[in-house]
């Protein structure tokens, strides 16, 4: 300890060393605990690390990319993909496959997350409301549920698709948003509804808390980790349920690229340029891999019955 | 009497379940003076607690409602306010602490998080202000290095601490009255001595009027000045913490004190109160603690006792005091020491 140390320092010091010693560790919040066993789970590491890096390589497209987006070469038509020259091969225009696939994921990543953030929110409010209020607001918001549940949903997304124009990111995250928020309602609906009875609920009330703030500051936080959990796992699916729409010609309209599209149109080559679908499609699988591991790792982190 | 600071009137809050009305507080009445200590004592499930909740507003309805009676809180009947007038009042005028320390408490939130909270919502004190106010209330409650561990979270204190911490957010904004609903029950015995003491320490220096609800006599004994004593929603017996204990005249009350030991009498065994409390359920007519009482009479089980005046603002609901009770039955419950100081009446 410092030579200078004032009673207060000595005696934070105290507590500090009273408190390691009686096994609390100092400032653990319930998130410093969930990080700690989160770095402890490998998959979940190697998943968050593979989904950095390919957030990070689509960002950084422009200035990383090997070629201009834009550029056709059809002299270099069906190159293979090589080390020296296309690292993924070209296309039949010649356009460089790593390049279009670095930005095709710009497009498909942040379907992926906007998707993921808006299905949050949306679901989270839902699932919130009607646990929260019960009765009537929650039977009409849970019929609703079952509706959507209930009718399949890839004939649902092609109709919806036709009907919204554009055929941007715009769209393909809101036909996702419309019929994905379900599973999240349905989760935090029930952690609202083991939460709403517990005292501190009854306390707030006691403290004079509207019931907004009943519903945003103590109950919606306390329900979260479900829902950060669901949400990656959004991320993952949100990328595949593109490219299956852009697959049927509904999704990411060319010359945007996506992952998605990029499979699409690779399936005309398929024998002669078998690389214009690999790369794409390794990407997506690896994408939904890393999103599911990442998933299920926060899971395990953010378990508030396992303690340690 | 200068005005009361809370009056409740004649209050009925009732349950409405699919076996029946339940009648959870049922004509219940008193007064409650600025600084004053009032214990309202009775078993689990005489109406205690939803009476508390019936002040603050906060029965869940349905099933309950509170269908008769006035609060008078300043002159102002709290059952005719708005939602918003009484958001307003609750935390603010009137404060409450609760039993369960170790889930009253937000875990997701730190500890000057939530004390902060009710200041703002309050006193229109900015965010830094509010903090000061946490961290100086922590002090108040006597919370060692307040200043560090106000951003600690609930689960790094104890139960102990965690009431202290609702007692912090419960006087935070100077209430006129807190209501303390069990505050030391789910605690350890040393600890709750500490918080007894520190309770009342706290009402002395922020000038409060306290309801001390308990089922604890020696809590009654040691904090309040007034006890009113429920059963099965009815207030059967108000009188000062004095007359209570040396002369209780409700037979329920003089059960009650004799099923507690006492560290100055020797006793072989303690007299139980035989039976159970009544289903709130649809009551029969008569004094519901009839078919417990060792004094009951026919009357008892036709109808239901009034209050009757047994002394300077000292009422028992009991028919042994009136008319109704013949020389020998009077004679019987003296004997057993219930009546012992009637010879004055």
């Amino acid at each position: 300890m410092a030579r200078a140390a004032t009673p207060r320092q000595i005696a934070l010091e105290l507590e500090r060393r009273r408190r390691e010693a009686a096994g609390v560790a100092v400032g653990q919040s319930y998130w410093q605990i969930a990080r700690r066993r989160f770095l402890r789970h490998r998959l979940a590491l190697i998943g968050a690390g593979v989904a950095l890096a390919l957030t990070a390589t689509a960002l950084l497209a422009p200035w990383i990319a090997p070629h201009p987006f834009t550029q056709i070469d059809l002299q270099r038509r069906w190159q293979q993909p090589a080390l020296t020259g296309n690292l993924f091969g070209t296309d039949e225009l010649g356009r460089d496959v790593l390049t279009r696939i670095m930005y095709a994921g710009r497009i498909s990543l942040v379907v992926g997350y906007v998707t993921a953030v808006t299905i949050s929110i949306i679901g989270s409010l839902v699932g919130a409301l009607a646990g929260f209020y019960g009765g009537w607001v929650d039977s009409v918001l849970m019929r609703l549920v079952d509706i959507l549940i209930s009718v399949p949903t890839l004939p649902l997304y092609l109709i919806l698709a036709a009907l919204v124009p554009g055929g941007g990111v715009g769209r393909i995250v809101f036909v996702l948003s419309v019929f994905g928020w379900t599973t999240v309602a349905r989760l935090v609906r029930g952690q609202i509804l083991s939460l709403k009875s517990q005292d501190f609920v009854e306390a707030g009330r006691a403290m004079g808390a509207s019931e907004g703030r009943i519903i945003f500051r103590h109950l919606i936080p306390n329900a979260l980790a479900p829902v950060i959990v669901a949400s990656t796992l959004v991320v993952g699916n949100a990328i595949l349920i593109e490219s299956a729409l852009s697959y049927l010609g509904l999704g990411i309209q060319p010359p945007i690229p996506s992952w998605g599209n990029m499979l699409q149109r690779a399936q005309e080559y398929l024998l002669k340029a078998s690389w214009l679908a690999i790369f794409p499609g390794l990407c997506i699988f690896i994408t939904v891999l890393s999103f599911n591991f990442l998933g299920d790792g926060l899971r395990d982190a953010l378990d508030p019955r396992l303690k340690t | 009497m200068a005005e009361p600071l809370l009056s409740v009137r004649n209050l009925k809050t009732y349950f409405y379940t699919d076996e029946g009305v339940v009648r959870a507080v049922d004509g219940l009445s008193y007064d409650l003076a600025k600084g004053e200590t009032l214990g309202i004592v009775g078993e689990s499930g005489c109406g205690k607690s939803v009476h508390a909740l019936s002040i603050m507003r906060l029965i869940p309805s349905p099933p309950g409602k509170t269908v008769d009676g006035q609060i008078l809180f300043e002159g102002k009947d709290l059952l005719r306010l708005s939602d918003e007038e009484m958001r307003h009042i609750r935390g603010n005028r009137i404060a409450m602490i609760f039993q369960e320390p170790m889930t009253s408490l937000n875990p997701v939130l730190t500890i000057g998080e939530q004390i902060a909270e009710a200041v703002i919502l309050h006193q229109k004190l900015d965010r830094r202000a509010a903090w000061e106010r946490a961290i100086e209330m922590l002090e108040r409650v006597k919370i060692p290095l307040a200043r560090e561990r106000v951003r600690d979270y609930p689960h790094q204190f104890s139960g102990g601490m965690r009431q202290r911490v609702m007692i912090a957010m419960a006087l935070s904004c100077n209430p006129s009255i807190l209501i303390a609903d069990e505050p030391t029950t789910a605690l350890d015995v040393t600890i709750q001595a500490q918080i007894l003491d520190l309770i009342r320490e706290l009402q002395q220096e922020f000038h409060m009027a306290m309801i001390m609800i308990t089922h604890n006599l020696g809590v009654v004994a040691e904090t309040c000045d007034n006890v009113v004593v429920m059963y099965a929603g009815k207030p059967v017996e108000r009188a000062d913490v004095r007359r209570t204990f040396q002369d209780p005249r409700h037979p329920y009350t003089w059960g009650l004190l004799h099923s507690v030991p006492k560290l100055y009498e020797r006793k072989e065994r303690l007299i139980p109160i035989e039976g159970q409390p009544p289903s709130l359920i649809d009551l029969p007519p008569g004094c519901s603690f009839a078919p417990r009482c060792p004094f009951a009479m026919e009357i008892c089980v036709q109808e239901n006792p009034p209050d009757y005046s047994v002394g300077p603002d000292h009422t028992a609901k009991c028919y042994l005091y009136s008319e109704h009770a013949t020389p020998e039955e009077k004679k019987a419950a003296a004997e057993a020491g219930l009546l012992a100081s009637t010879r004055t009446s």
